[in-house]
C-alpha cells in the first residue's frame, strides 16, 4: 500500500505544528522527539538547510551515462533533476523544469538525447542546460515575440555544481561545499573506496520503492548495529551477524553525519546466551542450497560487509557480494522513494555475477534483510504519528558519541542527531 | 533505440497454431489457477512444488527487462532456492500480517517446442490487503513462462514475472 492509500493517514496535530514549538528533550543526546520525522515545516527546513545546502547529493553512476547525450532523471532531495553527458565529456546536473513555464520536460528515467526540448512550447537545451532556441522568438510578420533585450543565457536551466569520485556522481546546491573528498572524510572513503576503486562498473539493474516512513530513518536504520542481530534472525541464524563477532560501527570523526556498519563473516555458534536475547533465534535451521551466501573474497578489507550511509541521501551496500547504491528521495515527512542500482565490475566471470544476482536476495525491497527493515521503519512512522506519547529513547552505550566498536550501540545515531541540530538550529529545552 | 523499440522488446509472436494454443491455454490456465489458490491461501510452502527440479524464477522490473538488465527482486536458480525462500517467509520474516489476491487473466501460448515445452504468457494482478488498509494493487504485470510436462500435470521450468509497478509499495512478501 502506498502511503497516499493509506487510511489511518493523519499526524497527530501536536506533531505538525510551528517550528517555533520544536524543542528538543533537555537530554538532548539519549533522546529524540517525534515531531522530527512528522513536521511539515521541518521537513521543509531540511530541504532547505541540508538538501540544498552544503551538503553533495548522489545522483548517478557514470556508467549509467557512458556517452555523449546519455542522461538519467534523478533528485536532489525532492527535486527532480536530470543527469546528463556532454559532448566534451562533462557531466551536468540541472533542475527538470523549463526556465519558460515549468513543464518537467524531461520524462523517461534514462535515455540518449542530443538536446532537450520541452514539449509544451519546445524552447530547447543543449546537453549542459544552456538555453538554445526560442521558437518564434522575433515573432511572425514582426509582431509578437520576445523583447528585444531577452538574452538566451539569462534564461537556462537552473544548473547544480557536479563532482565524482571513482565513477559516483554528486551534485550541489551550493558552491561553498568542501570537495569531495574532504566531505568523505577519511574514515568513509576507505571503504567507499573498496567498493569504488576506479574500476569500471557493470550496471544488473533497478529496485525501486516507497517507505512510508521519515527519510532520517533509513540513515538511522543503518546507524544503529542494535537492530541487525534482533530483526534479522536470518543473519544469526546462517551465522552472517552474531553479537559477538567482529563488527564495528563507524561514523566520520569531524560531523558524525555519515558511517559504515561493519561486519566480518563468521562461522562461530551462538551461546546460549545470547540466544537467550534472541527471540528470533531459529536453531537448527539450514538451507538447501547455500550458494547464495557465499563469500568470494574479491576486496582487500578486513570485512566482508559494509553498508555506508554518505549524508544525506546515499547508501553503498557491499553486502558480501552483492554491490549497490541506493539513493534516498525524501517525499515530505511521512515518506521517501528508495532508488536502487545494483552493480558488479565489467570484469566480472559470468560465475560472478550469477553469484551477485542470487545473493541479490538477500537485499532489495524483497530481500531477506530489505523487506524487514521496510516493515519495521513503516511501524515507526505509524507509532510516532498517531500516539500521545512523543520521544524516542536512544540511551544504549550511553556515554559515547559517533563511532563505537560494539554492536549493542547507539552512539552512532547519537551523533548524526547532535550533528543535525546545529545544521536545523534546534535548541534544547532548558 | 526508440521508445517504441524498447517497449516492443517483451513481444513475443504467437509460433502455433490457433486451435492448438487455445487448447494449451486451458491448460496454462488450469495451472494458473491452481498456482494462486495455494498463494491467495497462504500456503506458501507448497508454492515449489510447481516448479521442476532446476527451475528458474525471477521477478523483476519491466524497466531491467527492457534493459536487458539481469537483477531480480527475487532470483532462485532451482527449486532448492525457492524451498529456502518459501520457508524463510513462512517461518522466520518479519512483516505485517496481510491478505494476497492474485487476478490471472490473457493466458496466450505463444510457442510449443518438439520436446513439449510449452513457452506462455499470462497478465497478474496482486491485490495486497493489510490489516487496516484497502486493498490495493500491489503490483500488475505479465509472467512469461516455460511449462513442461510431468505426467498429466504442467510444471514451471521459467517463471519471470514482469512487473509494470514502477514503484513498489514498500516492499513485496509473497512471491507472485
Amino acid at each position: 500500500m502506498h502511503s497516499t492509500h493509506a487510511v489511518l493517514n493523519r499526524t497527530v496535530r501536536s506533531k505538525d505544528v510551528g517550528l517555533d514549538t520544536c524543542v528538543w528533550p533537555a537530554d538532548a543526546l539519549h533522546f529524540i522527539p517525534d515531531w522530527v520525522y512528522t513536521n511539515e515545516a521541518v521537513y521543509a527546513r531540511e530541504m532547505e538547510l541540508i538538501f540544498r545546502g552544503k551538503t553533495w547529493n548522489y545522483v548517478a553512476l557514470e556508467a549509467e551515462i557512458p556517452e555523449t547525450g546519455d542522461y538519467k532523471r534523478s533528485y536532489v532531495g525532492d527535486t527532480p533533476v536530470v543527469v546528463s553527458r556532454a559532448e566534451d565529456g562533462s557531466i551536468n546536473v540541472f533542475e527538470n523544469r523549463c526556465a519558460h513555464r515549468g513543464a518537467e520536460f524531461c520524462r523517461h528515467s534514462q535515455g540518449k538525447a542530443t538536446e532537450f526540448v520541452c514539449p509544451y512550447h519546445q524552447w530547447s537545451y543543449d546537453l549542459k542546460g544552456n538555453l538554445q532556441g526560442v521558437p518564434f522568438k522575433r515573432g511572425v510578420n514582426k509582431t509578437g515575440g520576445m523583447p528585444k533585450d531577452f538574452k538566451n543565457e539569462d534564461h537556462g536551466l537552473k544548473k547544480l555544481f557536479v563532482t565524482t569520485r571513482n565513477g559516483v556522481i554528486f551534485a550541489s546546491y551550493s558552491a561553498e561545499v568542501e570537495a569531495i573528498e574532504d566531505y568523505l572524510q577519511p574514515e568513509i572513503r576507505k571503504d567507499f573506496d573498496v567498493v569504488f576503486p576506479g574500476k569500471k562498473l557493470k550496471i544488473l539493474g533497478y529496485y525501486k520503492n516507497e517507505l512510508p516512513c521519515n527519510w532520517k530513518m533509513y540513515h538511522e536504520n543503518l546507524k544503529d548495529p542494535y537492530h541487525a542481530t534482533l530483526l534479522h534472525s536470518f543473519l544469526v541464524v546462517f551465522g552472517l551477524l552474531v553479537a559477538g563477532n567482529k563488527s564495528a560501527m563507524i561514523a566520520d570523526a569531524k560531523h558524525g553525519r555519515h558511517g559504515t556498519m561493519a561486519s566480518a563473516k563468521s562461522d562461530a555458534v551462538v551461546s546460549s546466551e545470547n540466544k537467550k536475547e534472541m527471540r528470533s533465534f531459529h536453531e537448527g535451521m539450514s538451507l538447501r542450497d547455500d550458494r547464495f551466501l557465499d563469500f568470494v573474497k574479491e576486496f582487500d578489507s578486513e570485512w566482508s560487509v559494509t553498508m555506508q550511509t554518505v549524508w544525506p541521501n546515499l547508501v553503498v551496500q557491499r553486502e558480501m557480494n552483492t554491490l549497490g547504491v541506493r539513493q534516498i528521495v525524501p517525499n515530505g515527512p511521512n515518506s521517501m522513494l528508495m532508488q536502487w542500482t545494483m552493480f558488479g565490475y565489467e570484469d566480472d566471470t559470468e560465475e560472478m555475477t550469477q553469484h551477485r544476482l542470487r545473493q541479490g536476495n538477500l537485499m532489495g525491497p524483497a530481500g531477506f534483510l530489505g523487506l524487514e527493515d521496510n516493515e519495521a521503519m513503516k511501524f515507526v512512522q505509524e507509532g510516532v504519528r498517531r500516539s500521545s506519547s512523543d520521544v524516542n529513547v536512544i540511551k544504549l552505550d550511553a556515554d559515547r558519541i559517533g563511532t563505537s566498536d560494539t554492536l549493542i550501540s547507539e552512539a552512532c545515531i547519537r551523533g548524526m542527531y547532535q550533528y543535525y541540530r546545529q545544521v536545523m538550529g534546534f535548541g534544547e529545552a532548558a | 533505440m526508440s521508445e517504441q523499440a524498447i517497449t516492443s522488446k517483451l513481444f513475443r509472436p504467437r509460433l502455433v497454431g490457433l486451435q492448438r494454443a487455445i487448447a494449451l491455454a486451458r491448460e496454462v490456465e488450469a495451472f494458473n489457477v491452481e498456482y494462486c489458490a495455494v498463494l491467495d491461501a497462504g500456503l506458501v510452502e507448497q508454492w515449489p512444488d510447481f516448479f521442476t527440479e532446476d527451475g528458474l524464477y525471477r521477478i523483476t522490473a519491466r524497466e531491467n527487462a527492457e534493459l536487458g538488465m539481469p537483477v531480480g527482486l527475487v532470483y532462485c536458480q532451482g527449486r532448492n532456492m525457492m524451498i529456502d525462500r518459501a520457508i524463510a517467509i513462512g517461518r522466520t520474516q518479519m512483516f505485517a500480517p496481510r491478505y494476497n489476491l492474485h487476478l490471472v487473466s490473457n493466458t496466450r501460448v505463444t510457442e510449443e517446442q518438439a520436446d513439449g515445452t510449452i513457452v506462455a504468457q499470462a497478465n497478474f494482478v496482486l491485490l495486497q490487503t493489510l490489516i487496516e488498509g484497502p486493498s490495493t494493487i500491489h503490483m500488475a504485470g505479465v509472467f512469461y513462462d516455460r511449462f513442461v510436462r510431468d505426467g498429466e500435470n504442467l510444471l514451471l521450468a521459467e517463471r519471470q514475472a514482469i512487473y509494470d509497478t514502477t514503484i513498489i509499495a514498500n516492499d513485496l512478501v509473497y512471491p507472485l
